[in-house]
Protein backbone atom coordinates (compact mmCIF):
# COMPACT_ATOMS: atom_id res chain seq x y z
CA UNK A 1 0.00 0.00 0.00
CA UNK A 2 1.35 3.36 -0.98
CA UNK A 3 1.82 5.73 1.88
CA UNK A 4 0.03 8.98 1.07
CA UNK A 5 2.09 12.11 0.85
CA UNK A 6 1.91 13.52 4.32
CA UNK A 7 1.31 17.14 4.97
CA UNK A 8 3.22 18.00 8.06
CA UNK A 9 3.07 21.42 9.53
CA UNK A 10 6.37 22.34 11.03
CA UNK A 11 6.74 25.67 12.64
CA UNK A 12 10.33 25.42 13.63
CA UNK A 13 11.17 29.07 13.69
CA UNK A 14 13.57 29.68 16.48
CA UNK A 15 11.65 32.55 18.01
CA UNK A 16 13.92 32.74 21.01
CA UNK A 17 16.93 33.18 18.79
CA UNK A 18 15.29 35.59 16.37
CA UNK A 19 17.54 38.45 15.46
CA UNK A 20 16.69 42.01 16.31
CA UNK A 21 17.39 42.69 12.64
CA UNK A 22 14.05 41.25 11.65
CA UNK A 23 11.62 40.48 14.44
CA UNK A 24 9.04 37.99 13.30
CA UNK A 25 5.43 37.64 14.40
CA UNK A 26 3.93 34.26 13.63
CA UNK A 27 0.32 34.28 14.86
CA UNK A 28 -2.13 35.05 12.08
CA UNK A 29 -5.00 33.31 10.27
CA UNK A 30 -3.52 30.99 7.66
CA UNK A 31 -6.13 32.01 5.10
CA UNK A 32 -4.80 35.56 5.02
CA UNK A 33 -1.24 34.58 4.23
CA UNK A 34 0.71 34.52 1.02
CA UNK A 35 2.16 31.06 0.38
CA UNK A 36 5.63 30.69 -1.08
CA UNK A 37 6.67 27.19 -2.09
CA UNK A 38 10.37 26.40 -1.97
CA UNK A 39 11.85 23.22 -3.37
CA UNK A 40 15.13 21.82 -2.11
CA UNK A 41 17.37 19.40 -3.94
CA UNK A 42 21.11 18.78 -4.20
CA UNK A 43 22.49 21.52 -4.11
CA UNK A 44 20.03 24.32 -4.57
CA UNK A 45 16.85 25.93 -3.38
CA UNK A 46 14.26 26.92 -5.95
CA UNK A 47 13.61 29.77 -5.91
CA UNK A 48 16.92 30.80 -4.38
CA UNK A 49 15.80 34.42 -4.04
CA UNK A 50 12.54 34.90 -2.14
CA UNK A 51 10.83 38.28 -2.30
CA UNK A 52 8.53 39.14 0.62
CA UNK A 53 6.53 42.22 1.52
CA UNK A 54 7.05 43.88 4.85
CA UNK A 55 4.07 43.36 7.23
CA UNK A 56 2.42 40.88 4.85
CA UNK A 57 1.84 37.46 6.46
CA UNK A 58 3.52 34.65 4.59
CA UNK A 59 3.83 30.89 4.83
CA UNK A 60 7.07 29.40 3.53
CA UNK A 61 6.39 25.84 2.36
CA UNK A 62 9.29 23.47 1.82
CA UNK A 63 9.58 20.12 0.09
CA UNK A 64 12.60 18.13 -1.08
CA UNK A 65 13.06 16.29 -4.36
CA UNK A 66 15.82 13.98 -3.19
CA UNK A 67 17.14 13.70 0.35
CA UNK A 68 16.89 15.47 3.67
CA UNK A 69 17.92 19.11 3.64
CA UNK A 70 17.54 21.99 6.05
CA UNK A 71 16.55 25.63 5.82
CA UNK A 72 18.23 28.05 8.17
CA UNK A 73 18.47 31.81 8.31
CA UNK A 74 20.45 32.82 11.35
CA UNK A 75 19.75 36.50 10.74
CA UNK A 76 15.99 35.96 10.71
CA UNK A 77 16.02 33.24 13.35
CA UNK A 78 14.29 30.74 11.05
CA UNK A 79 15.00 27.04 10.88
CA UNK A 80 13.25 23.91 9.69
CA UNK A 81 14.21 20.46 8.50
CA UNK A 82 13.07 19.50 4.99
CA UNK A 83 12.46 15.75 4.90
CA UNK A 84 11.44 13.52 1.98
CA UNK A 85 7.71 12.93 1.76
CA UNK A 86 6.86 15.84 4.03
CA UNK A 87 5.95 19.48 3.67
CA UNK A 88 7.51 21.77 6.26
CA UNK A 89 6.09 25.21 6.88
CA UNK A 90 7.25 28.40 8.55
CA UNK A 91 4.70 31.13 9.20
CA UNK A 92 5.99 34.64 9.61
CA UNK A 93 5.28 38.31 9.22
CA UNK A 94 8.40 40.13 8.02
CA UNK A 95 8.82 43.30 10.00
CA UNK A 96 12.13 44.68 8.81
CA UNK A 97 13.15 45.42 5.26
CA UNK A 98 16.46 44.05 4.09
CA UNK A 99 18.27 41.15 2.46
CA UNK A 100 18.88 38.07 4.56
CA UNK A 101 20.81 34.96 3.64
CA UNK A 102 19.69 31.38 4.27
CA UNK A 103 21.42 28.07 3.71
CA UNK A 104 21.04 24.32 3.98
CA UNK A 105 22.22 23.23 7.42
CA UNK A 106 22.05 19.48 6.76
CA UNK A 107 25.27 18.24 5.15
CA UNK A 108 24.05 16.87 1.83
CA UNK A 109 27.17 16.27 -0.26
CA UNK A 110 29.89 17.80 -2.35
CA UNK A 111 27.91 20.95 -3.21
CA UNK A 112 26.48 21.51 0.25
CA UNK A 113 28.49 24.66 0.82
CA UNK A 114 26.87 26.30 -2.21
CA UNK A 115 23.28 25.46 -1.22
CA UNK A 116 22.07 28.86 -0.10
CA UNK A 117 19.82 31.75 -1.02
CA UNK A 118 18.47 35.10 0.07
CA UNK A 119 15.21 36.49 1.38
CA UNK A 120 14.55 40.03 0.22
CA UNK A 121 12.02 41.89 2.37
CA UNK A 122 10.73 45.02 0.65
CA UNK B 1 61.29 23.67 40.97
CA UNK B 2 63.83 22.46 38.46
CA UNK B 3 61.04 21.31 36.21
CA UNK B 4 59.42 24.71 36.44
CA UNK B 5 62.63 26.46 35.40
CA UNK B 6 63.10 24.07 32.50
CA UNK B 7 59.58 24.67 31.44
CA UNK B 8 60.03 28.41 31.37
CA UNK B 9 63.19 27.98 29.35
CA UNK B 10 61.32 25.77 26.94
CA UNK B 11 58.67 28.39 26.41
CA UNK B 12 61.23 31.12 26.01
CA UNK B 13 63.07 29.21 23.33
CA UNK B 14 59.99 27.90 21.62
CA UNK B 15 58.37 31.30 21.61
CA UNK B 16 60.99 33.08 19.55
CA UNK B 17 59.03 35.21 17.15
CA UNK B 18 55.76 34.06 18.68
CA UNK B 19 53.70 34.78 21.72
CA UNK B 20 52.84 33.19 25.04
CA UNK B 21 49.29 33.61 26.27
CA UNK B 22 48.88 34.60 29.90
CA UNK B 23 45.96 32.21 30.07
CA UNK B 24 48.42 29.37 30.29
CA UNK B 25 48.61 28.73 26.60
CA UNK B 26 51.90 28.95 24.77
CA UNK B 27 51.57 29.59 21.08
CA UNK B 28 54.44 29.37 18.64
CA UNK B 29 53.96 31.17 15.38
CA UNK B 30 57.28 30.28 13.78
CA UNK B 31 59.36 27.17 13.64
CA UNK B 32 62.48 28.96 14.88
CA UNK B 33 63.90 27.56 18.06
CA UNK B 34 61.97 24.34 17.94
CA UNK B 35 64.98 22.06 18.00
CA UNK B 36 66.53 23.81 20.98
CA UNK B 37 63.22 23.89 22.79
CA UNK B 38 62.70 20.20 22.09
CA UNK B 39 66.08 19.34 23.53
CA UNK B 40 65.16 21.11 26.75
CA UNK B 41 61.69 19.64 26.81
CA UNK B 42 63.09 16.12 26.55
CA UNK B 43 64.62 16.61 29.95
CA UNK B 44 61.17 16.99 31.47
CA UNK B 45 59.84 13.65 30.44
CA UNK B 46 61.58 11.55 33.04
CA UNK B 47 58.79 12.08 35.52
CA UNK B 48 56.40 10.27 33.20
CA UNK B 49 53.76 12.96 33.51
CA UNK B 50 54.34 15.56 30.83
CA UNK B 51 53.77 14.47 27.27
CA UNK B 52 52.99 15.83 23.87
CA UNK B 53 50.86 14.87 20.95
CA UNK B 54 50.34 16.15 17.42
CA UNK B 55 47.00 17.28 16.04
CA UNK B 56 46.51 16.98 12.28
CA UNK B 57 43.23 18.02 10.76
CA UNK B 58 41.14 18.43 7.64
CA UNK B 59 43.42 16.71 5.15
CA UNK B 60 40.50 16.23 2.69
CA UNK B 61 42.26 13.42 0.87
CA UNK B 62 40.69 13.13 -2.60
CA UNK B 63 40.31 16.87 -3.12
CA UNK B 64 41.84 17.79 -6.47
CA UNK B 65 41.49 21.46 -7.40
CA UNK B 66 44.96 22.81 -8.25
CA UNK B 67 43.78 26.42 -8.03
CA UNK B 68 43.17 25.88 -4.33
CA UNK B 69 46.10 23.57 -3.63
CA UNK B 70 48.38 22.51 -6.51
CA UNK B 71 50.04 20.06 -4.12
CA UNK B 72 46.79 18.35 -3.16
CA UNK B 73 48.36 14.94 -3.69
CA UNK B 74 51.39 15.50 -1.47
CA UNK B 75 50.48 17.96 1.31
CA UNK B 76 49.30 15.22 3.66
CA UNK B 77 52.33 13.11 2.77
CA UNK B 78 54.67 16.00 3.58
CA UNK B 79 52.89 16.64 6.88
CA UNK B 80 53.40 13.00 7.83
CA UNK B 81 57.09 13.26 6.90
CA UNK B 82 57.40 16.47 8.95
CA UNK B 83 55.94 14.75 11.99
CA UNK B 84 58.35 11.87 11.48
CA UNK B 85 61.24 14.36 11.42
CA UNK B 86 60.35 16.04 14.70
CA UNK B 87 63.33 15.88 17.04
CA UNK B 88 61.29 13.66 19.29
CA UNK B 89 58.39 11.44 18.35
CA UNK B 90 55.08 12.54 19.85
CA UNK B 91 53.30 10.21 22.25
CA UNK B 92 50.54 9.94 19.69
CA UNK B 93 48.93 11.68 16.74
CA UNK B 94 45.26 12.57 16.40
CA UNK B 95 43.43 13.49 13.21
CA UNK B 96 40.43 15.67 14.05
CA UNK B 97 38.22 14.86 11.08
CA UNK B 98 37.64 15.46 7.39
CA UNK B 99 40.30 12.89 6.65
CA UNK B 100 38.83 12.61 3.15
CA UNK B 101 36.97 14.86 0.74
CA UNK B 102 33.29 14.00 0.54
CA UNK B 103 31.90 12.03 -2.39
CA UNK B 104 28.44 10.66 -3.08
CA UNK B 105 30.06 7.47 -4.43
CA UNK B 106 30.44 4.99 -1.58
CA UNK B 107 33.14 3.01 -3.42
CA UNK B 108 35.18 6.14 -4.03
CA UNK B 109 34.72 7.15 -0.38
CA UNK B 110 36.22 3.83 0.70
CA UNK B 111 39.04 4.13 -1.83
CA UNK B 112 39.96 7.53 -0.41
CA UNK B 113 39.80 6.21 3.14
CA UNK B 114 42.02 3.30 2.21
CA UNK B 115 44.60 5.62 0.65
CA UNK B 116 44.40 7.98 3.62
CA UNK B 117 44.89 5.13 6.06
CA UNK B 118 47.94 3.95 4.14
CA UNK B 119 49.52 7.41 4.30
CA UNK B 120 48.64 7.89 7.97
CA UNK B 121 50.17 4.46 8.57
CA UNK B 122 53.57 5.91 7.65
CA UNK B 123 53.55 7.95 10.88
CA UNK B 124 56.40 6.71 13.03
CA UNK B 125 54.43 6.85 16.25
CA UNK B 126 53.02 4.20 18.52
CA UNK B 127 49.46 5.37 18.27
CA UNK B 128 47.27 7.29 15.83
CA UNK B 129 43.71 8.26 16.71
CA UNK B 130 41.07 9.24 14.20
CA UNK B 131 37.93 11.34 14.34
CA UNK B 132 35.42 11.72 11.55
CA UNK B 133 34.45 14.94 9.84
CA UNK B 134 31.21 15.55 7.99
CA UNK B 135 33.04 14.90 4.72
CA UNK B 136 33.88 11.40 5.97
CA UNK B 137 30.70 10.45 7.72
CA UNK B 138 27.62 12.61 7.12
CA UNK B 139 26.43 10.96 3.91
CA UNK B 140 26.42 7.40 5.26
CA UNK B 141 26.08 8.15 8.99
CA UNK B 142 29.64 7.02 9.60
CA UNK B 143 29.38 3.55 8.04
CA UNK B 144 32.55 3.69 5.92
CA UNK B 145 34.47 5.51 8.66
CA UNK B 146 33.62 2.74 11.12
CA UNK B 147 34.84 0.12 8.64
CA UNK B 148 38.25 1.77 8.31
CA UNK B 149 38.86 3.54 11.60
CA UNK B 150 36.60 1.93 14.20
CA UNK B 151 34.22 3.71 16.57
CA UNK B 152 33.62 7.40 15.96
CA UNK B 153 33.30 8.28 19.64
CA UNK B 154 35.42 6.80 22.39
CA UNK B 155 37.64 7.57 25.34
CA UNK B 156 41.22 6.75 26.14
CA UNK B 157 43.61 7.66 28.90
CA UNK B 158 47.14 8.87 28.50
CA UNK B 159 49.46 9.67 31.40
CA UNK B 160 46.65 10.76 33.65
CA UNK B 161 44.64 12.69 31.08
CA UNK B 162 41.27 11.37 29.92
CA UNK B 163 40.68 11.98 26.22
CA UNK B 164 37.09 11.99 25.00
CA UNK B 165 36.51 11.85 21.25
CA UNK B 166 33.04 13.03 20.27
CA UNK B 167 31.24 12.47 16.97
CA UNK B 168 29.23 15.54 15.92
CA UNK B 169 29.26 14.76 12.20
CA UNK B 170 27.70 11.34 11.55
CA UNK B 171 24.37 13.08 12.06
CA UNK B 172 24.22 15.30 8.95
CA UNK B 173 22.53 17.97 11.05
CA UNK B 174 25.75 18.30 13.02
CA UNK B 175 24.54 17.07 16.38
CA UNK B 176 26.15 14.82 18.95
CA UNK B 177 22.71 13.40 19.65
CA UNK B 178 20.88 12.23 22.72
CA UNK B 179 22.39 8.74 22.81
CA UNK B 180 25.97 9.96 22.64
CA UNK B 181 25.25 12.67 25.21
CA UNK B 182 23.98 9.96 27.56
CA UNK B 183 27.18 8.01 26.92
CA UNK B 184 29.24 11.15 27.57
CA UNK B 185 27.43 11.80 30.85
CA UNK B 186 28.21 8.23 31.88
CA UNK B 187 31.89 8.58 31.03
CA UNK B 188 32.15 11.89 32.86
CA UNK B 189 30.44 10.40 35.92
CA UNK B 190 33.42 8.06 36.30
CA UNK B 191 35.77 11.02 36.73
CA UNK B 192 36.45 13.44 39.54
CA UNK B 193 35.37 17.02 38.95
CA UNK B 194 39.05 18.05 38.82
CA UNK B 195 40.16 15.33 36.38
CA UNK B 196 42.28 16.42 33.43
CA UNK B 197 40.03 16.03 30.37
CA UNK B 198 40.76 16.72 26.72
CA UNK B 199 37.77 16.64 24.39
CA UNK B 200 38.43 16.02 20.69
CA UNK B 201 35.78 16.92 18.12
CA UNK B 202 35.47 17.98 14.53
CA UNK B 203 32.87 20.76 14.71
CA UNK B 204 33.18 23.49 17.33
CA UNK B 205 31.07 22.77 20.39
CA UNK B 206 30.07 26.43 20.61
CA UNK B 207 28.34 28.76 18.15
CA UNK B 208 31.37 30.15 16.37
CA UNK B 209 29.48 31.08 13.19
CA UNK B 210 26.34 28.99 12.67
CA UNK B 211 25.59 30.52 9.25
CA UNK B 212 28.68 28.73 8.00
CA UNK B 213 27.86 25.50 9.88
CA UNK B 214 30.54 26.40 12.41
CA UNK B 215 28.62 25.06 15.37
CA UNK B 216 27.29 21.83 16.86
CA UNK B 217 23.49 21.63 16.84
CA UNK B 218 23.35 20.45 20.46
CA UNK B 219 26.72 21.90 21.48
CA UNK B 220 25.12 23.85 24.32
CA UNK B 221 23.87 20.62 25.90
CA UNK B 222 27.32 19.04 25.52
CA UNK B 223 28.93 22.05 27.19
CA UNK B 224 26.45 21.80 30.07
CA UNK B 225 27.77 18.30 30.72
CA UNK B 226 31.40 19.46 30.56
CA UNK B 227 31.22 22.72 32.49
CA UNK B 228 31.02 21.14 35.98
CA UNK B 229 34.51 19.75 35.35
CA UNK B 230 37.25 22.21 36.18
CA UNK B 231 40.03 20.99 33.87
CA UNK B 232 38.61 20.54 30.37
CA UNK B 233 40.17 21.63 27.09
CA UNK B 234 38.69 21.11 23.62
CA UNK B 235 40.66 20.59 20.40
CA UNK B 236 38.75 20.58 17.14
CA UNK B 237 39.08 21.09 13.36
CA UNK B 238 36.56 21.95 10.64
CA UNK B 239 37.18 25.71 10.33
CA UNK B 240 40.61 25.38 8.66
CA UNK B 241 42.28 28.03 10.78
CA UNK B 242 43.54 28.65 14.28
CA UNK B 243 40.91 30.01 16.62
CA UNK B 244 40.88 30.23 20.41
CA UNK B 245 37.66 30.59 22.34
CA UNK B 246 36.62 30.24 25.95
CA UNK B 247 33.30 29.00 27.33
CA UNK B 248 33.38 29.69 31.05
CA UNK B 249 36.63 28.05 32.13
CA UNK B 250 36.86 25.72 29.08
CA UNK B 251 39.24 26.63 26.27
CA UNK B 252 38.54 25.58 22.66
CA UNK B 253 41.38 25.47 20.11
CA UNK B 254 40.85 24.83 16.41
CA UNK B 255 43.59 23.59 14.07
CA UNK B 256 44.67 24.54 10.60
CA UNK B 257 43.86 22.38 7.59
CA UNK B 258 46.22 20.36 5.43
CA UNK B 259 44.41 21.25 2.19
CA UNK B 260 43.03 24.81 2.10
CA UNK B 261 42.50 27.72 4.49
CA UNK B 262 39.12 29.35 5.11
CA UNK B 263 38.36 33.00 5.90
CA UNK B 264 37.90 34.29 9.42
CA UNK B 265 34.35 33.81 10.72
CA UNK B 266 31.98 36.19 8.92
CA UNK B 267 34.80 38.14 7.31
CA UNK B 268 33.47 37.49 3.80
CA UNK B 269 29.90 37.28 2.52
CA UNK B 270 30.43 33.61 1.67
CA UNK B 271 32.55 30.86 3.09
CA UNK B 272 34.95 30.19 0.26
CA UNK B 273 38.11 28.14 -0.03
CA UNK B 274 40.95 30.64 -0.06
CA UNK B 275 42.98 30.14 -3.24
CA UNK B 276 46.62 29.15 -3.32
CA UNK B 277 48.96 32.11 -2.94
CA UNK B 278 51.91 31.55 -5.28
CA UNK B 279 53.94 34.16 -3.37
CA UNK B 280 53.34 32.34 -0.10
CA UNK B 281 52.92 28.62 -0.85
CA UNK B 282 51.12 26.62 1.84
CA UNK B 283 49.95 29.83 3.51
CA UNK B 284 47.38 29.04 6.19
CA UNK B 285 48.13 25.31 6.24
CA UNK B 286 49.80 23.53 9.09
CA UNK B 287 49.57 21.25 12.07
CA UNK B 288 49.96 21.55 15.79
CA UNK B 289 51.90 20.08 18.65
CA UNK B 290 50.28 20.07 22.08
CA UNK B 291 52.60 19.77 25.06
CA UNK B 292 50.83 18.83 28.26
CA UNK B 293 52.34 20.40 31.36
CA UNK B 294 50.67 18.19 33.93
CA UNK B 295 52.07 19.98 36.95
CA UNK B 296 50.56 23.30 35.95
CA UNK B 297 47.49 21.87 34.23
CA UNK B 298 48.28 23.67 31.02
CA UNK B 299 48.74 22.89 27.37
CA UNK B 300 51.35 24.66 25.30
CA UNK B 301 50.44 24.83 21.64
CA UNK B 302 53.04 25.06 18.91
CA UNK B 303 51.88 25.63 15.39
CA UNK B 304 53.91 24.16 12.55
CA UNK B 305 53.29 26.00 9.28
CA UNK B 306 53.32 23.70 6.26
CA UNK B 307 55.42 26.35 4.55
CA UNK B 308 58.20 25.29 6.92
CA UNK B 309 57.34 21.62 7.05
CA UNK B 310 57.30 21.29 3.26
CA UNK B 311 60.84 22.61 2.82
Amino acid sequence: MRVPHRMVVTVAAMAAAASALAPIRQAFPASTAQVVHITARRFQFSPSVIHLKRSLPVVLEFTTLDRKHGFKSSLLGLHTAISPGQTSRIRLVPNTAGTFTFHCDVFCGSGHEEMEGTIVIE
Amino acid sequence: MEKHIDRRAFLKLAGIGGAVFVSGLGLLQHADGIAAARALYRGNEADGEDFFFVQLSDSHWGFSNPAINPHYGTTLVRAVEAVNHLPQAPDFVVFTGDLTQTTEDGSERRRRMEQFREIAGRLAVKEVRFLAGEHDAALDEGKAFHEFFGPSFYTFKHKGVTFIALDNVSDPEGAVGEGQRRWLAGELAKLSRSAAIIVLTHLPLFDLYPSWDWATADGGQVMELLLPYSNVTVFYGHIHQINHHTTGHINHHSAQSLMWPLPAPGSLPRKIQLPWDTRQPYKGLGFREVAADRRHSRYDLREFPMAEAAK
